[in-house]
């Protein structure tokens, strides 16, 4: 019997780590990672109140936000390879400038 | 205080740890392993909210086969360390009072304005079964289903298109 508001508590402080993360860290695939986390906790979300609302279409939803990190994960971890390939480094400081 | 609260102050707990311990790790591979820890973690609260199907795409898609790509790609280009950059100092202690501040937001947002009513209660397990899931998905949610495919079509394409080596002489 835990109250949904611990849920939401829960998400928004993973959340905002994920943000934090995205913020402060310099290495591509680490702010990559902080960005799953922030889908993560919105998925946590959306699984907690679709329990609440006896709502099944928020877990289909949870299902196709999960489709789309996995596509967004591939073409991304390929930029990176690419951006790694020309520049010999991931550190997104030294990737500023548009032209390799 | 019931069994109920405590299973989930210890998972919070496992959850906020390992996501802290990604975002502080200095090496790739130990966020990464922190990561797949963190989405352990969020599939067993959807088994305790009653969501068996997305729990298990959780662990085998997530923990399984996106965070392997992750590590994957760490170590096929050896980046677990980044040499410190000077650049941007200011920016750390900055983006950590940020933070705070999101947080506090989202928390008056959320329980200063908006009461959020509702306790999770035990529902049956034939609720959200993998059933009950399929019937919905492939009923009310066909056409989105569909476009996915065609999403994670491109997203291949386009991967092995970007990552494909250039002959030489062929770009100027």
């Amino acid at each position: 019997m835990v109250p949904v508001s611990y849920y939401v508590a829960l998400s928004a402080v993973l959340f905002t780590i994920g943000v934090v993360g995205v913020l402060t860290r310099r290495n591509a695939i680490i702010i990559f990672m902080s960005i799953e986390l922030m889908l993560n906790s919105a998925n946590l979300l959306f699984v907690a109140f679709s329990r609440i609302l006896f709502d099944l279409g928020g877990q289909i939803f949870v299902f196709f936000v999960m489709t789309v990190a996995a596509a967004e994960v591939a073409v991304g971890l390929a930029l990176i390879v690419i951006v790694f390939r020309t520049k010999k480094s991931i550190n997104i400081d030294e990737v500023s400038s548009l032209k390799g | 205080m019931n069994p109920d609260l405590i299973v989930f102050f210890v998972l919070a707990l496992v959850a906020v740890g390992t996501a802290v311990g990604m975002v502080l790790s200095r090496n790739a591979v130990y966020s990464a392993l922190f990561l797949i820890m963190n989405f352990s973690t969020v599939a067993v609260f959807y088994l305790i909210l009653g969501a068996p199907f997305i729990a298990m795409a959780q662990i085998t898609v997530y923990a399984g086969a996106i965070m392997v790509l992750f590590l994957f790609v760490i170590m096929l280009l050896g980046a677990e360390h980044l040499s410190r950059s000077p650049l941007f100092d200011w920016q750390k202690p900055l983006a950590v009072v940020m933070g705070i501040i999101l947080m506090a937001e989202a928390g008056y947002a959320l329980f200063v304005r908006d009461h959020i009513p509702g306790i999770v209660h035990n529902i049956s397990p034939e609720h959200a079964s993998p059933q009950a899931i399929g019937m919905t998905l492939f009923n009310d949610y066909f056409l989105p289903f569909q476009i996915t495919a065609v999403l994670l079509l491109a997203a291949m394409i386009g991967a092995i298109v970007i990552t494909k080596k250039e002959k030489k002489g062929s770009r100027g």
